[in-house]
């Protein structure tokens, strides 16, 4: 998962403090595995070096935390074409799909498109390991099929979501 | 993909069954020999697109085009010509006439479209062959499994050699293993005969079979080549 984009994605809706990003971050994606505030400074000065973010204002005392950031127009343009780009189907992609559905969801933007490019995007290798599956030996069959399994969850999964967006983009905007 | 030079194509469709709106306002489009599946959750419309596409069910509105003419402008006897001769189906369930043998089975179109017993079993067999089924030949129905039953089905719905071949859940009540035999040999044969494939399925590793797919979602269709 692509904790500078996340980052990018919840200046969107305004400048904020390293602290309050992190404390953001962990309430919507963080689940059981939290920012380090290590990672969210490290994070955030490469975001500056590269012109995605800059420094709107520093608060008296101040470490890292205290500098509040604000998100560029490249910063937005960085954010629009990592979700609309779907992932490379692989096993575990869940926690990536959800942080962009979540993101999309809190910046306003069509969620139902990001689930339906990444759809299209793992039949299209489901497709192609069928057609190996097909030409191959039963070895290649029984390793194709693994991931065509795989990719399937993954499918599901993605469909059950489509389905339960609405409900999803209440829980998020709470 | 354009609809320019498709064997059939629907524009617009609309369809309620009472106050249960059906579709509103789905489109469909196949090239000769194109494998499409058409996926979606239950209820979403997918059969009722099917049928529409097939003529078994007239939309409310919206234009059906096969091989370039309205179908909404034939006559019923044409319409039903159609579904004989250039259409083939395959559902779900038990379509195969349980008092006939599997052979009689799979030349019932035939015979029903005047050919001799003898000519219709002879292709029949052939279809079987290559179905792998033609050692049922003398079977039942009944004394078939599930697995050979589709395949049987399959050879039934390929045997007068149909442009479109109409395919709704067909490895619906199968396994995987057999499933996938079905959908091996049904798409082989098929594409051997340049036959045109509409197949429903709500499964992916079905629709992995399909040279691309629609979504269809509370009677919309959304073409998956335009998404990425
Ligand atoms: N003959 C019918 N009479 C009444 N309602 C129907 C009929 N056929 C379909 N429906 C309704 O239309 C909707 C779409 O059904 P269907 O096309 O069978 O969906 P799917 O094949 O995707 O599961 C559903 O709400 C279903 O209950
Ligand atoms: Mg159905």
């Amino acid at each position: 998962m692509s904790i500078g984009h996340t980052l990018l994605g919840l200046l969107e809706s305004g400048p904020r403090h390293g602290y309050d990003l992190k404390r953001t971050f962990d309430e919507k994606f963080g689940h059981d595995r939290p920012l380090h505030y290590g990672q969210v400074y490290s994070t955030m000065s490469r975001l500056l070096k590269n012109g995605l973010v800059e420094v709107d204002g520093i608060e008296a005392g101040g470490g890292p935390e205290r500098k509040r950031y604000a998100i560029t127009d490249a910063g937005v343009t960085d954010v629009e074409r990592w979700l609309a780009t779907p992932e490379a189907p692989e096993p575990y992609l869940q926690s990536t799909l959800y942080t962009k559905v979540v993101l999309a969801l809190l910046t306003h933007r069509n969620a139902a498109d990001i689930l339906d490019t990444q759809r299209a995007e793992h039949l299209r290798m489901m497709r192609i390991l069928t057609d190996r599956k097909r030409r191959g030996d039963l070895a290649d069959q029984l390793i194709c099929d693994h991931a065509l399994f795989h990719l399937e969850a993954d499918l599901r999964w993605l469909e059950l979501t489509a389905a339960r967006l609405d409900r999803l983009a209440e829980v998020v905007a709470r | 993909m354009t609809p320019a030079g498709s064997l059939l194509i629907a524009d617009d469709l609309h369809k309620a069954y009472g106050p249960t709106v059906a579709l509103d306002g789905a489109e469909f489009s196949i090239h000769p020999g194109e494998v499409v599946a058409v996926m979606g959750p239950s209820g979403s419309g997918k059969s009722t697109l099917l049928h529409c596409l097939a003529g078994i069910v007239p939309p409310d509105s919206g234009s059906i085009v096969y091989n370039g003419r309205e179908m909404a402008t034939m006559s019923d006897a044409e319409r039903s010509a159609l579904r004989r001769s250039e259409f083939g189906f395959v559902f779900q369930f038990g379509q195969l006439v349980p008092e006939l043998t599997c052979v009689e089975n799979v030349a019932l179109p035939l015979r029903l479209n005047g050919t001799s017993r003898k000519e219709a079993e002879r292709t029949a067999l052939t279809w079987m062959e290559r179905l792998e089924v033609d050692d049922l030949r003398g079977k039942r129905p009944g004394e078939v499994s599930g697995g050979q039953g589709q395949r049987v089905a399959v050879a039934r719905a390929l045997v007068t050699s149909p442009r479109v071949l109409f395919a709704d859940e067909p490895t619906g009540a199968l396994d995987s293993l057999n499933g996938e035999r079905v959908m091996d040999l049904l798409t082989d044969a098929a594409r051997s005969t340049n036959a045109a494939v509409v197949l429903v399925t709500h499964e992916a590793r079905v629709a992995a079979y399909s040279d691309r797919e629609i979504v269809v979602r509370d009677g919309k269709s959304r073409d998956m080549e335009r998404v990425v």
